[in-house]
């Protein structure tokens, strides 16, 4: 089971939008909410209203300040949870089998009753998308929501994960990237996705798509400025104004 | 990455454990009866012990024989494999000296493979992951073997062997330092490649995603300073390696010899605890601590 | 090994019922739906057919179940045992608590109602609590408005009859360049949000305006790190080169504002200043077809812009033409503004051709027939797509309410207000600020008030001063320091009384405010006025009550508690009367109901306003046999009748042919109907009303129909607002109601009738070469001020707040990460861990808002982050300004409004050592809560 399914035909998976995210941690919370009611174990919290709280979570936002060569430093909210990647080092190493990508959409889970929480898994992963859970001792990750993607118990537009669901600005998107024509994969195509750690060789399944450019420094052209003055004060426009109104419509005084 | 007491022990001691086997099995020395049974009481308390240790960082140890299962795909089912079939070759091995005085050849030899093959499966553990450029290198199997054999001929008397080894795995503790210190830069990944953004320009991480810390702090995020490191390193290499080659090399004496196997087993330990906290995962770049 | 994978069950059970109910983790008021697993609640999403949020919940919506949940949660009725601010408590009954109040309550009632202050802070139920406050009599009512944004809403009201956020929205599906001022997260957080993925998907442009880049601004295609306090100063200079230019929109000026206007010109007379006005009271233009005077609205009039009308040896001339006069002054022109603002010329004059290019050459058009107020026909709806929102960015500061209005004025000459593409109303705004009541303060011992505490005022002679022209209100509202004052200033309350100034009070009487926190300008200070003790023991403040769920920081400073149920187990009523949630195409109203019973002792606040106001007897809240009138909130929210036809919900009336909205009669099944459609009611604007909704005859006609107001009122927008300019004729001495020697010149200064820019009060206070730096705070979008830190989810994200420092900054002290500072402002100091950030402007230091608590509170751990790193920038900031020798005590606030200027705050910055705590360190409260539980794993299914 640790043997990787080979390239699965459907990949389900996320594409994140730089460009939009505005970083306000909805989808980190929803993930949460949805994540301790349902697939397997609650994600525990240790000391919740103590000194040093900290909890199980399978999607962190985090943030970058990027300083171009020239001009403003930009800063960039970053999303980042399970990338499901085709070739995941985290199932590979698992020793007893709980780690898995499905066949059927190349959806990487935790089998929670054969997971011993050796966190290899975890320690195999580039992106810190595991989180080995304090209370219960197995390992947890993503999963894509499968408890909601197919859930005949919910109405079909909310057959899709819930941080896609919540996120207010529209920034995550779902689908199946190894259908070319997916909205997603156009999506990708058109935005430049790209992959995270390309060199590490796991072929991830998520897209981010970058940045638009930003800052466009204004050019001023001497021989036709911004804005042509039509008068230089209050007199010359009034001037201007009467010019002006004459030739609206009814104008004719 | 953590340096957690129950992995510096599991790999310290049944490193020590197996490459003791090894020499027994081999047939570098070959006690009977009681001795024999002083003998490889003490090689297993070693690995079995080290072994079990390793089970105290499992959240569910009650799993464990799960791990059998994936010996295709995982380094660590490999080991598992490999260490209880040792375990089992070596029992009947030492059965035959202890209790019928005979020593099985064959099995001793086949045992010795498989204290090789757990060493080296337990290596590959390390050395397979991508993501801590320090320990994906042909220096990590080969440091764990020359440790663990070096380890088990000192514990077994065999003191020119011991000094060989040790000497080669002092050079390639050396050797495999010096790299590690520049393979997480050499290894491609970066910020850039974390993030994606570096088309941009710097990146540089400015809110974590929590205040608090978390898992992945917690295990992988260990920052050693550079003259704490320095100097840790100087006394594992004078514990683990100079000391005890140059205690063997003094006239025998048993005093020398306990001392340098305890000077060998702390210098390891040291060694173990930076070969952990010194390790850099990949994934601290996401949050600025590489 | 084989591939075979574990059985999963992709279709598991998801909850037994689904709950509709309103968020309540902020004011935005998303619609979610609450799934229940055995009576608990297991799991709480966005309700996709809810107009707000349509479906997406944040953060915090997401984290409701932990504060409903949450160990905090006050467990029944507290009556004080020790000294005031030491939080010792007993519990005890409601009947016992009730019976204190009004022993407390009914003797000023009889002989002087000004001496109870009740005063309501993160509410949404004001409609209802200042009905109760108007019956017991008190003039000093209010909410929080006073220090949260009422420049921005008096701004907007007075200019153009709405603001922004619940107020108005761009326009999102047709906006081609949006610019956003001032804003972290704002009161829209949700919409905002959505909007701005909207035109992100469109690839619409945006340009934010902030001097920090984070959040919204951080996705902005162009980011303007602004000085703060110097917008108004960047406005103007991109309207004098919108007008330089020519460059905007003459027949929307001349129809839909008063840039056509007339003006008596002439600085010798009474009159200067003011409209030209008819017989019948109606400010006059020139009508284009004969040239003569006509009233604004007269039928078909086609007002000149330019016309000028001289009789009996005055002038008068259009609004537009001192517009011209004032903004093409070279005072405003890029270069000279440039360096103050922190803008290069160069970038000001790029933005302001971006605006004229998107307005004039991307003009849109919607093939869509309406008729304006003039009879007018028009056969296209022109739209210029460029849109604005602003916040607490350029409102909390002492120049806000200017600056909000210059704002306005931007986009009313670019023709971008209710037309596609621009700034829409939210029904049931648009509403001018003759449409609102005005303010009302006669008191008369044992009755009501003579009517609505809050409103907005014409001129001086609506002030509320007694006659020797001495303030009546306790918080000094609607006198000569803000005489704009719309939502009072709930700020200078308890300062005000500790001092005796206008008067002392009795009872203090709180709900949802922390005001001896977060909320308070001078947190030390406010602690110490409210444990104050007169020579003989008593307390300076003798009573306080206070309504709080939580366990707060302002519990411990109250006599008795009130604890109020979590928002999932009360009714609510979120009221057109109100704050509304509509859509720019929709009227839409909403309900929380108990989805949820309560375990605990607690009752919602407003139906122990019900009893508590039988008990007292207050009109309004008892029948003819003296019994008490609503059983408790839910009854009021179904029978109360404001005016005819008109209640609390405006949906699922009762009319003649069945269940109708707006006006009707009181349903009985009204609050089932609610729960049955999803918590709220919602009816579509018409198409032909969609836009131009305050000139637009369709819209006006529907909104008679729908009860927003009794009589169509169209308007045309305040570019010059007289009101204004009769306050400052006050102040040169014109008029019989003359303001106070003190304050003439600051009033004829601020109080323009055209939008202005002065320096931020604070510079003239503090020595800017000593304090060179300016200290901002913004919302964290996971965190509601302090509600959020007794959150076991959100405090992980938020648990401490560093100093954010630019790298000019950065540099100069040698800071290193991990480095902590001294900050000191004209009035404390604070010592604080600080981190880099280059995306800032250079002279600007920040941090996230309401993360500090104190020790004790929120049922944490003494140790909590929150307590040991986390800080309140509040230490530094202060109710008064400091003084500057002239013997006076200047208001930290807008000198229009009374805006709180919390963002005219000055600090210099120094390192420091590493203290063990963040400083100041205020005592720890003892906890009127049990302990928090060590673990959590909240699954309530199996
Ligand atoms: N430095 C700085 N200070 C600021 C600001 C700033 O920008 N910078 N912003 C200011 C602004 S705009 C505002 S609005 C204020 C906000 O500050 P506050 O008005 O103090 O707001 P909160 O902290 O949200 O909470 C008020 C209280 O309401 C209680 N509460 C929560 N839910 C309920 C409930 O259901 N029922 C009852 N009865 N009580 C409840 C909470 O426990 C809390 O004690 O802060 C102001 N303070
Ligand atoms: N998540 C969350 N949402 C909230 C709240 C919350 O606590 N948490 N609070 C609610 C409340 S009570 C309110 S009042 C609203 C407030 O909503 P916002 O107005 O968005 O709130 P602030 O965080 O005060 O943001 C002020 C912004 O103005 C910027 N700013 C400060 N000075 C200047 C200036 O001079 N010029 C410009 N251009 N920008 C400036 C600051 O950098 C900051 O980004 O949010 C509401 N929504
Ligand atoms: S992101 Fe990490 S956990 Fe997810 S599939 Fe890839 S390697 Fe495995
Ligand atoms: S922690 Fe669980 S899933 Fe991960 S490698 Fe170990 S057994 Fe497999
Ligand atoms: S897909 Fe589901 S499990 Fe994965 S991050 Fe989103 S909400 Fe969490
Ligand atoms: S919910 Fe959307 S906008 Fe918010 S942090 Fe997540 S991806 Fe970004
Ligand atoms: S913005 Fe968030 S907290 Fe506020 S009402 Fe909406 S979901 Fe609730
Ligand atoms: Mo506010």
């Amino acid at each position: 089971m640790t043997q990787l399914p080979g390239p699965t035909a459907k990949k389900l998976g996320l594409v994140i939008d730089l460009d939009t995210c505005v970083g306000c941690h909805a989808c980190v919370i929803s993930c949460k909410a949805w994540n301790t009611e349902n697939y397997g174990v609650p994600l525990s919290d240790q000391e919740p209203y103590g000194a040093d709280p900290s909890g199980t979570f399978l999607n962190r936002v985090h943030s970058y300040e990027v300083q171009p060569a020239q001009g403003t430093a930009q800063l960039v909210h970053f999303p980042k949870s399970c990338l499901h990647c085709e070739d995941a080092p985290c199932v590979t190493v698992c020793p007893t089998g709980a780690s898995y990508k499905r066949v059927e959409d190349g959806i990487v889970l935790v089998n929670e009753s054969d997971c011993i929480g050796c966190g290899l898994c975890a320690w195999a992963c580039p992106y810190g998308a595991r989180e080995l859970d304090a209370k219960e001792g197995v390992m947890k990750k993503c999963t894509l929501c499968v408890d909601r993607i197919y859930n005949e118990n919910l109405p079909e537009e909310d057959r899709e994960p819930a941080c896609v669901r919540t996120c207010p600005s529209g920034a995550r998107h779902f689908g199946d990237l190894g259908d070319a024509d997916s909205d997603v994969s156009k999506l990708v195509a058109e935005r430049g996705g790209f992959d995270l750690m390309p060199e590490q060789g796991t072929k991830p399944v998520n897209k981010y798509l970058p940045p638009r450019p930003k800052d466009a420094e204004p050019q001023i052209d001497i021989l036709a400025p911004f804005l042509e003055p039509i008068a230089q004060d209050g007199k010359g426009f009034v001037g201007w104004l009467d010019k002006a109104l004459s030739a609206l419509p009814g104008g004719a005084k | 990455m953590h340096p957690a007491p129950s992995v510096i022990i599991f790999t310290t001691f049944s490193g020590l454990g197996f490459g003791l086997l090894f020499w027994l099995g081999v047939g570098a020395l070959v006690p009977g009866g009681l001795s024999a049974f002083i003998w490889f009481t003490i090689a297993y308390v070693a690995a079995v012990g080290g072994l079990l240790a390793s089970t105290f960082h499992l959240g569910h140890p009650e799993r464990a024989i799960k791990a059998f299962s994936q010996w295709q795909t995982s380094w660590l089912s490999r080991e598992g494999i490999a260490a209880v079939a040792t375990l089992l070759i070596m029992a009947f091995y030492g059965a035959g000296l202890v209790f019928g005085g005979t020593r099985f050849a064959a099995l001793g030899w086949l045992g010795a493979v498989g204290a090789l093959t757990t060493i080296f499966t337990t290596a590959m553990i390390y050395a397979q992951l991508r993501t801590v450029p320090r320990w994906h290198h042909w220096t990590t199997p080969a440091l764990f073997l020359t440790l663990s054999l070096g380890g088990g001929a000192l514990l077994g008397g065999q003191v020119s062997e011991t000094i060989g080894l040790l000497a080669l795995a002092g050079g390639l503790q050396l050797y495999a330092w010096a790299m590690g210190d520049k393979r997480f830069q050499r290894s491609g990944t970066d910020m850039d490649t974390a993030t994606g953004l570096g088309h941009i320009g710097k990146v540089r991480a400015f809110e974590p995603p929590h205040t608090g810390t978390n898992y992945l702090m917690r295990e992988f995020i260990h920052v050693v300073g550079r003259r704490h490191a320095v100097q840790l390193r100087a006394i594992a290499l004078g514990l683990g390696f100079v000391l005890p080659v140059v205690l063997l090399l003094l006239p025998f004496s048993h005093i020398f010899a306990v001392f340098a196997v305890f000077s060998h087993i702390a210098g390891v330990l040291v060694v173990r605890w930076l070969f952990f906290a010194q390790a850099e995962h990949v994934v601290g770049l996401y949050y600025g601590k590489r | 090994m084989s591939l075979d994978q574990p059985p999963l069950d992709t279709s598991p059970f998801v909850s037994d019922e689904v709950r509709k109910t309103t968020c309540y983790m902020c004011a935005c008021r998303c619609g979610i739906n609450v799934h229940m697993k055995g009576g608990k609640v297991a799991y709480i999403e966005g309700n996709k057919d809810h107009p707000v949020n349509k479906g997406v919940l944040c953060a915090k919506g997401s984290a409701g179940i932990m504060q409903h949940n949450a160990p905090s949660r006050l467990r029944a009725p507290l009556k004080r045992v020790g000294p005031r601010g030491s939080g010792k408590f007993e519990e005890i009954s409601w009947e016992e608590a009730l019976s204190l109040a009004v022993d407390w309550l009914k003797p000023i009632r009889d002989t002087a109602p000004e001496k109870l202050a009740f005063f309501t802070g993160r509410d949404q139920s004001q409609s209802f609590t200042s009905f109760w406050a108007q019956g017991f009599g008190t003039p000093n009512y209010a909410a929080h408005g006073g220090f949260c944004s009422v420049n921005m809403a008096a701004a907007g009201i007075y200019t153009m009859g709405g603001a922004f956020w619940e107020f108005g929205q761009p326009d999102w599906d047709h906006t081609k360049l949006f610019m956003l001022f001032g804003v972290a997260e704002d009161h829209d957080s949700n919409p905002i949000k959505m909007g701005i993925g909207k035109i992100k998907a469109r690839g619409a442009r945006m340009i934010g305006v902030n001097p920090i880049r984070t959040g919204y601004n951080a996705v902005a295609d162009d980011w303007v790190g602004i000085t703060p306090g110097t917008d108004g100063l960047f406005i103007l200079a991109l309207v004098h080169c919108l007008m330089k230019a020519g460059k905007v929109d003459l027949d929307y000026l001349a129809r839909f504002t008063n840039a056509s206007v007339l003006v008596n010109d002439d600085p010798k007379s009474e009159q200067y200043g003011l409209f030209l006005r008819d017989a019948a009271g109606q400010p006059q233009v020139i009508d284009r077809r004969t040239g003569m005077l006509a009233a604004w609205n007269g039928m078909g009039v086609e007002p000149d812009l330019s016309g000028t009308h001289h009789a009996k040896g005055i002038t008068h001339r259009p609004v537009f033409h001192r517009m011209a006069d004032r903004y093409l002054d070279p005072a405003y022109a890029p270069e000279a503004v440039a360096d103050r603002c922190g803008i290069s010329a160069l970038r000001i004059r790029a933005i302001a051709a971006d605006l004229a290019r998107v307005a004039f050459d991307e003009a849109i058009e919607l093939d869509r027939t309406w008729t304006d107020f003039r009879g007018v026909t028009h056969t296209r709806m022109v739209g210029r797509p460029v849109s604005f929102h602003a916040m607490r960015g350029i409102s909390a500061h002492s120049n806000g309410f200017q600056t909000c209005r210059a704002l306005h004025m931007l986009q009313i000459i670019l023709g971008a207000v209710e037309t596609p593409g621009g700034m829409r109303f939210k029904p049931p705004y648009p509403k001018p600020a003759t449409a609102h009541p005005k303010p009302h303060c006669k008191v008369t011992p044992g009755q009501a008030l003579d009517g609505p505490h809050l409103g907005y005022v014409q001129g001086p002679e609506d002030l509320c001063l007694d006659d020797d022209g001495r303030p009546i209100r306790i918080d000094k509202a609607y006198s000569w320091e803000n005489p704009m004052s719309a939502h009072g200033l709930m700020h200078m309350v308890i300062s005000n009384a500790h001092a005796g100034d206008p008067y002392k009070i009795d009872t203090l009487f709180m709900y949802m405010a922390n005001m001896a926190w977060n909320s308070s300008m001078n947190v030390g200070g406010v602690a110490k006025m409210l444990t104050d003790q007169n020579a003989d023991g008593s307390y300076v403040i003798p009573h306080i009550i206070y309504s709080d769920a939580y366990s707060s920081e302002m519990v411990a400073y109250a006599d008795l508690i009130l604890p109020d149920t979590t928002y999932l187990e009360r009714h609510d009523c979120i009221s057109l009367l109100d704050r509304p949630i509509c859509e720019a195409d929709a009227v839409a109203d909403a309900i929380r109901w108990p989805v949820v019973e309560p375990d605990r002792d607690v009752r919602g606040f407003q139906s122990v306003l019900c009893e508590l106001g039988a008990r007292l007897d207050l009109p309004g809240f008892v029948n003819a046999d003296g019994s008490q009138k609503y059983q408790d909130y839910a009854d009021y929210i179904t029978n109360h009748i404001r005016r005819p036809g008109i209640g609390p919900l405006a949906g699922f009336r009762k009319g003649a042919d069945g269940v109708q909205g707006g006006r009707g009669d009181v349903n009985p099944d009204q609050l089932q109907t609610y729960i049955d459609n999803g918590g709220f009611w919602i009816e579509h604007v018409p198409e032909s009303a969609a836009y131009y909704k305050p000139f637009s005859m369709d819209y006006q006609n529907w909104a008679v129909k729908m009860g927003f107001y009794d009589v169509v009122q169209p308007y045309i927008f305040q570019l010059y607002v007289e009101p204004l300019r009769k306050f400052q004729a006050a102040a040169q001495g014109i008029g019989t109601r003359q303001p106070p020697d003190h304050l003439r010149g600051q009033i004829a200064v601020t109080m323009d009738a055209l939008p202005i820019w002065y320096p931020p009060f604070e510079d003239g206070h503090v020595d800017p070469v000593e304090y060179p730096i300016h200290a901002l705070t913004q919302r964290p979008m996971a965190m509601y001020h302090s509600w959020g830190s007794q959150n076991a989810w959100l405090r992980q994200i938020h648990g401490h707040n560093p100093l954010y420092v630019p790298t000019k900054i950065w540099e100069a002290n040698g800071f290193q990460e991990g480095d902590w500072a001294r900050v000191s402002s004209a009035h404390g100091a604070i010592t604080v861990p600080v981190a880099h950030q280059a995306s800032l402007n250079e002279n600007t230091v920040w941090t996230w808002n309401a993360i500090g608590k104190r020790k004790g509170a929120w049922a944490l751990d003494s140790d909590a982050p929150e307590a040991t790193k986390g800080f309140l920038l509040n230490h530094l900031i202060h109710e008064l300004l400091p003084p500057k020798g002239d013997g006076l005590r200047w208001a930290n606030s807008d000198p229009i409004t009374g805006q709180a200027a919390w963002f005219d705050l000055r600090v210099k910055i120094e390192k420091s050592g590493i203290p063990n705590e963040a400083q100041p360190v205020l005592p720890a409260i003892t906890s009127p809560v049990p302990k928090a539980p060590r673990v959590l794993a909240w699954k309530v299914g199996k």
